[in-house]
């Protein structure tokens, strides 16, 4: 058991899986020669070569495009996109293509690649680097999406995600690159479905992803303090949803916050807070709340930038809310 | 060629055209819904690069993948006609099990990798199908479809780059029939030789007469050989034409009666019939008679099996979505 970082959880698995299966290859804008810009494959073109280590020209939509052809003859490219705005770009490969390959071959094509890509916010990246899109890949049917909040999910995500048969979105964030956790040294695999209570409750859920995960646990500490016993769920995978893991913790606590750090209209909040209307709406004791980015482009200013991206405050103050403390 | 292999292949065009003409009626009869687009007219590219292409060997095939004009190019690379139109009629039988429809025909038993409607998404895909046969060591390749329209696409130009870069054994082959949809191409496209727009990339390209099914022939042959040898990809441009419009609901409104005639004067179906009479190889009688055995074999076997075809089941809806059979120790769930 060592502690590592993120960026090394990521790159430990693209190690291990390119060295189970030559099948198994990397690519993205500056992953091999410069080892990557989170890291993520530092020393594998060294390793693999450049062949399994691929530099891609800033062709985010054909390259995406190029891996889901390979993908489709049986390799298993691991895709980086350097921030989730440039994934815009590759959204006809990956929605009008990758996703909808099985489904209109009659399930005799597929196209099991994983796209990693940072989404999230950092420090004053400004509008065209701080696209938060979670909410768009998870209403996209035939993708797989998944947000790992730690080293031992981004490690064991990952591979589940190189060795399962679908498209994978793995969403990972600016600022959990370095986080660190202890990681088991032994080989292991986090499955890609299913929430996680990572923080067990008994008067209120906070719900998060990805980031906001840890916006939620530092809440909880806090509102403890208060003598409040928050449960924090790490959604993990947002598509497809577990919504059960979702009810049951609706059930027990009878009262919830979602915290995302994507915009509000159309997003993970309003997806789980219509599941919970849909399976627990007697289970609620109060309103629900969500706690979420403003409706803006992403500002550079640094004050800007801080009051249009939630923070741990403000998920403490909406669980005070929620609790009719406030 | 033997004049056996002449015969074979006129018969096949013969096919290709009298299939495309009946899925027409089984529109018009309401057989057939969504989109409809024929390939008449531009018989002699698919048929004649295909011809070239190592097939037959199922999934040790040559790789194909196209647009959404895809029928021909699946009956060539192998797909049955039956599974093809019963696709077209959204049966369960179909090649895409009724879910893809005209647009999207796959049949990866022969490695024909699929139709799709993003004009200029099939680019990156073969090249990575291409990416796929290099990394396997295998002697296969890909071999791309588009029309002239397509090459307007972003993933035209990044696709022909990385081709280059990356030396990827894959074969596009640019149907230029002159029209985007209904926009005739001097009025969209800058470059109207459509081979020299890869010269960007310094890549093998050349451009033919598509309405010859021997000139195709002899042309793709040098093609796949200077692809199948290593040497990279290669971009080969036939100049064609499609005789009907662009989809069933196009009134070709955009070209003159005067220019399709032209055309028709040089139906590759008519131009490789002629020669063969000329040959003494076949005569108009025999032609009559093969033209009889094809609408017999679409009536009493392709239509009959695609009528009587089971649709897809309901409950099936949600079948091909993700893997139906996923592993739980990549998948889960979650154990708490």
């Amino acid at each position: 058991m060592a502690e590592i970082a993120y960026w090394e959880a990521i790159r430990r698995a693209h190690d291990e899986e390119m060295a189970n299966d030559r099948m198994v290859i990397a690519m993205g804008e500056d992953i091999g020669v410069a080892g990557g810009t989170y890291k993520a494959t530092l020393g594998l073109y060294d390793k693999y070569g450049e062949e399994r280590v691929i530099d891609t020209p800033i062709s985010e939509n054909s390259y995406t495009g190029i891996g889901i052809g390979a993908s489709m003859v049986g390799m298993r490219p691991i895709i980086e996109i350097m921030s989730i705005n440039f994934a815009l770009l590759a959204l006809d490969t990956l929605v009008n293509a990758a996703a909808k390959i099985r489904y209109m071959s009659g399930g005799r094509a597929q196209c099991p690649i994983v796209m990693r890509t940072p989404g999230g916010t950092a420090h004053q990246l400004a509008a065209q680097h701080s696209a938060r899109l979670a909410r768009m890949f998870m209403s996209t049917s035939g993708l797989r999406v998944v947000t790992p909040r730690g080293p031992i999910d981004a490690y064991g995500m990952l591979k589940s995600a190189v060795r399962c048969n679908d498209p994978v979105i793995i969403i990972e964030h600016e600022q959990m690159y370095n986080l660190k956790e202890e990681v088991p040294d032994e080989e292991f695999f986090r499955p890609l479905e299913g929430a996680e209570i990572v923080r067990e409750g008994s008067d209120i859920t906070l719900v998060g992803y990805n980031f906001s995960v840890h916006l939620c646990l530092e809440a909880a500490k806090r509102l403890e303090a208060d003598g409040i016993n928050a449960e924090v769920l790490d959604l993990r995978s947002l598509k497809p949803l577990d919504r059960e893991t979702i009810r049951k913790s609706v059930e027990k606590t009878h009262r919830v916050l979602i915290a995302e750090e994507d915009e509000a209209p159309v997003g993970v909040g309003a997806e789980i807070m219509a599941l919970i209307n849909e399976d627990c709406f007697f289970a609620l004791d109060a309103q629900p709340v969500r706690i979420h980015a403003a409706d803006v482009p992403v500002p550079y200013n640094a004050r800007l930038e801080k009051a249009a991206i939630p923070s741990a405050e403000d998920v403490y103050q909406g669980a005070l809310k929620v609790m009719g403390k406030i | 060629m033997n004049d056996a292999d002449k015969k074979r292949l006129l018969k096949e065009m013969i096919f290709f055209r009298r299939f495309e003409d009946r899925t027409f009626e089984a529109y018009m009869e309401r057989k057939i819904g969504g989109f409809l687009h024929l390939y008449s007219g531009q018989e002699a590219v698919a048929t004649g690069v295909l011809e070239k292409a190592m097939l037959g060997k199922g999934t040790d095939n040559d790789y194909v993948i196209t647009g959404y004009r895809d029928h021909v190019h699946a009956l060539k690379a192998g797909a049955p006609a039956r599974e093809v139109m019963a696709e077209l009629y959204g049966k369960e039988t179909g090649s895409s099990r009724g879910r893809g429809g005209s647009m999207h025909i796959f049949d990866p038993s022969v490695n024909f990798m699929g139709g799709y409607a993003l004009v200029g998404q099939p680019f990156p895909l073969a090249a990575g199908l291409a990416m796929g046969c290099k990394h396997k060591g295998s002697k296969q390749i890909a071999i791309c479809f588009l029309g002239d329209g397509a090459n307007n696409q972003g993933t035209f130009h990044e696709t022909m780059n990385m081709a280059k870069v990356w030396n990827l054994p894959v074969l596009f082959v640019c149907e230029n029939n002159g029209y985007a949809i209904g926009t005739h191409i001097d009025r969209s496209t800058a470059v109207k030789d459509q081979y020299k727009r890869v010269c960007a990339y310094d890549m093998e390209a050349s451009q033919h007469d598509g309405m010859d099914i021997e000139t195709v022939m002899e042309a793709a042959e040098k093609a796949i050989d200077f692809v199948r040898s290593g040497k990279g990809p290669y971009f080969i441009e036939f100049m064609t034409y499609r005789f009907r419009g662009h989809s069933m609901s196009d009134a070709k409104g955009y070209r003159t009666r005067e220019e399709e005639l032209e055309w028709e004067k040089r139906d590759p179906i008519k131009i490789f019939s002629k020669r063969l009479i000329e040959q003494g190889l076949i005569t108009e009688d025999d032609i009559k008679a093969m033209e009889k055995d094809i609408d017999d074999e679409i009536e009493n076997d392709i239509i009959k099996f695609s009528e009587e075809s089971p649709e897809p089941k309901v409950e099936d809806l949600h079948k091909y979505v993700l893997d139906d059979d996923p592993d739980p120790r990549w998948i889960g769930p979650l154990q708490q």
